[in-house]
């Protein structure tokens, strides 16, 4: 039983704050994403409830127990460095078992739980080699493997597919979702991959300048984005948001007109791109087509509505040409108001 | 870009290995010539006279004895020392550059540095004098004293010349990534443990360097030795300078010298030998 409680954690690199002030709990057997862009402080984080990076203030819990103060190797858990940090001058079998050595676990163990873990990252061929001779992915695979072995109840890992190509990554993450919750790995993941956290995670926790955004599963992330920042950075095609002008608690785009949560003054419209459907002529929302990229199961068109610049997932039985306007409708319910001051979502709006 | 000519490498190393061999392999070929030409031709009479000497035993079991202690403690200690050095990082510099003052003294100066400390009438007699500890001035570095002249020895030694092992220790730190320890410390392992586990067998290219540099040194030790032990404690280098200057006997001093260069050549074969990594296992 471990989950993971991170409760008021800061960090400051001199006067360079890189957490502030962050709560989060993973439950027992959880999986969580945090999600960021490069520089958000993911690696920070972890590396705080690793015990390899001292915090500012804060605590940290580890299955209920108080870890804040206690060495790395006292913390009970595994780690997959964004670099690997596979040793060099030990065979790829020597690497995985290294935590079980540490561990004086018996031989039989050892072969045991090295084979299974190879076997899981597909690995097995490459047992008798130097990280020397792998290639990135495969060492990548080595250091998750050298995790597994170990079979913790808490995992950390540190972008730990960001180096494989597109069709291993897909099918190490199912592998790595199964796994995991088989075990009942509680599992914390950084990545700036939004579809490797949206598919992976239980829970997802979009960090932004130190900060956790949101905490939430992966649909609610993606459908009801607690701010702007979450709506543009997870989703590809990003979610769309238009400036507009309410009166009497309501906006009117060209012929479209909509209920929402402001008596007057400026508010802005949240809308994913496969939400936006066509309408017919004369009503909806008038969008001039500038950009159409043809992706097979649709087209993703990019263009301008009310001056602004929005994209659609556009699905429709007629080709669409650039230079052409359409006319769109949102799907009733997945419109998210946001402020548009601060950019948060206006509470009870969705 | 115009290709260069194939041979220009070669053109502008070439004053460098001329002037190696001029300075380096023409003496040496003299030397080796030397111990064994006799007056009736080439042979190993030299090496008999010299191997004959009362002394030679003794010279060769003080050498390897005083590179047998000295080079380990130095190892360690600077092991230790560049250990520390990687906790700190404010002050870093200065520490290092104060441990490496002593590199900047001559052998010769540091041997008569510990002279007048240790000497009978030297600063450590009177301090302890002083103290009420002894009772008198008290002969450390005389043929009655071998352990505390061994001691003195080694200690100059150590003062001397362990911080080049320290310099090469502390660049070759720097050159592990900070991550396999961490690794390491996350999968159990404990101080130690990293430490003989990971830190060391990633070192082994700058220990080699290390080892190979001081033990070659420390074959050749002569004026720390000579200074504080005067003949009470012959080594292989000494007795070659009794045998050229007091002897005049340039043909034995030679055999001396060539002894000295082949087992310093051994030393570096089998430390070359076992401390290679494998190029796999390189960093
Ligand atoms: N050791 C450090 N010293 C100073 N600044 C650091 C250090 N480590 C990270 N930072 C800074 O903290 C911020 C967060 O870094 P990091 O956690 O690595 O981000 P991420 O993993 O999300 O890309 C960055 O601005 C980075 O420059
Ligand atoms: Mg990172």
């Amino acid at each position: 039983m471990a989950g993971i409680a991170i409760e008021n954690v800061r960090k400051s690199f001199g006067s360079m704050t890189a957490l502030k002030e962050l709560s989060l709990n993973v439950e027992d057997g959880e999986f969580v994403a945090l999600l960021g862009p490069s520089g958000c402080g993911k690696t920070t984080l972890l590396r705080i409830v690793a015990g390899l990076e001292t915090r500012t203030s804060g605590r940290i819990l580890v299955g209920g127990r108080d870890v804040s103060d206690l060495p790395p190797r006292e913390r009970k858990l595994a780690m997959v460095f964004q670099n690997y940090a596979v040793f060099p001058h030990m065979t790829v079998y020597e690497n995985i078992a290294f935590g079980l050595r540490m561990a004086k676990a018996d031989r039989t163990k050892v072969e045991r739980q090295v084979q299974r873990a190879a076997g899981l990252m597909h690995i097995e061929h490459l047992l008798g080699r130097h990280p020397g001779q792998l290639s990135g992915g495969q060492r990548q695979r080595v250091a998750v493997a050298r995790a597994l072995a170990v079979e913790p109840s808490v995992l950390l890992m540190d972008e730990p597919l960001s180096n494989l190509d597109a069709l291993l990554r897909m099918e190490m993450r199912a592998e790595l979702k199964a796994v995991l919750r088989e075990a009942g790995t509680t599992t914390l993941y950084v990545t700036h991959d939004q579809t490797e956290a949206m598919g992976l995670a239980d829970r997802i926790a979009v960090m932004h300048g130190g900060r956790i955004e949101q905490l939430a599963p992966p649909m609610a992330v993606y459908r009801t984005p607690a701010t702007v920042f979450v709506g543009s950075f997870v989703g590809a095609p990003p979610m769309n948001f238009l400036r507009c002008q309410a009166a009497d608690g309501a906006v009117a785009i060209g012929a479209l007109k909509l209920a929402c949560p402001r008596n007057s003054g400026e508010i802005v419209m949240g809308v994913r791109a496969e939400d936006l459907l066509p309408a017919t002529a004369g009503t909806g929302l008038p969008f001039e087509v500038r950009v159409v990229e043809p992706l097979g199961s649709h087209a993703l068109l990019t263009g301008t509505a009310h001056r602004q610049q929005i994209r659609v997932v556009y699905a429709g039985e007629r080709d669409v040409s650039a230079g052409e306007t359409l006319h769109l409708a949102p799907i009733a319910g997945r419109i998210c108001w946001m402020d548009a001051a601060d950019g948060r979502a206006i509470e009870g709006t969705t | 870009m115009q290709a260069r000519p194939a041979y220009l490498p070669y053109l502008l190393l070439a004053p460098s290995v001329l002037f190696l061999a001029a300075l380096f392999l023409y003496p040496l070929a003299e030397t080796i010539l030397l111990s064994v030409r006799t007056a009736e031709g080439f042979s190993f009479d030299n090496y008999r006279r010299m191997a004959g000497d009362l002394n030679f035993a003794s010279a060769l079991g003080n050498t390897f004895l005083l590179v047998g202690v000295v080079v380990p403690l130095q190892i360690a200690l600077a092991l230790g020392l560049a250990q520390m050095l990687t906790k700190i990082t404010r002050g870093r510099e200065i520490v290092l550059w104060v441990w490496t003052i002593p590199m900047g003294v001559s052998d010769l100066a540091a041997g008569l540095v510990w002279l007048a400390l240790l000497t009978d009438r030297g600063y450590v007699n009177s301090a302890l004098f002083a103290l009420g500890l002894i009772d008198g001035p008290t002969g450390w570095l005389s043929y009655e004293t071998p352990v505390t002249l061994f001691v003195a020895i080694v200690l100059a030694e150590v003062w001397r010349a362990t911080a080049i092992v320290l310099v090469i220790l502390v660049a070759g730190f720097g050159l592990i990534p900070k991550e396999y320890g961490e690794a390491a410390e996350i999968f159990g392992a404990t101080p130690w443990q990293r430490f003989t586990r990971v830190t060391l067998p990633l070192l082994k290219p700058s220990l080699q360097t290390a080892l190979i540099l001081r033990t070659v040194l420390a074959f050749e030790v002569f004026a720390v030795v000579f200074a504080l032990g005067g003949r009470n404690f012959p080594v292989l280098v000494s007795e070659a300078y009794v045998w050229q200057f007091e002897n005049q006997s340039y043909a034995v001093a030679a055999a001396y010298a060539v002894v000295v260069m082949a087992i310093s050549l051994a030393a570096t074969a089998i430390y070359l030998r076992v401390l290679r990594v494998k190029p796999e296992a390189r960093l």
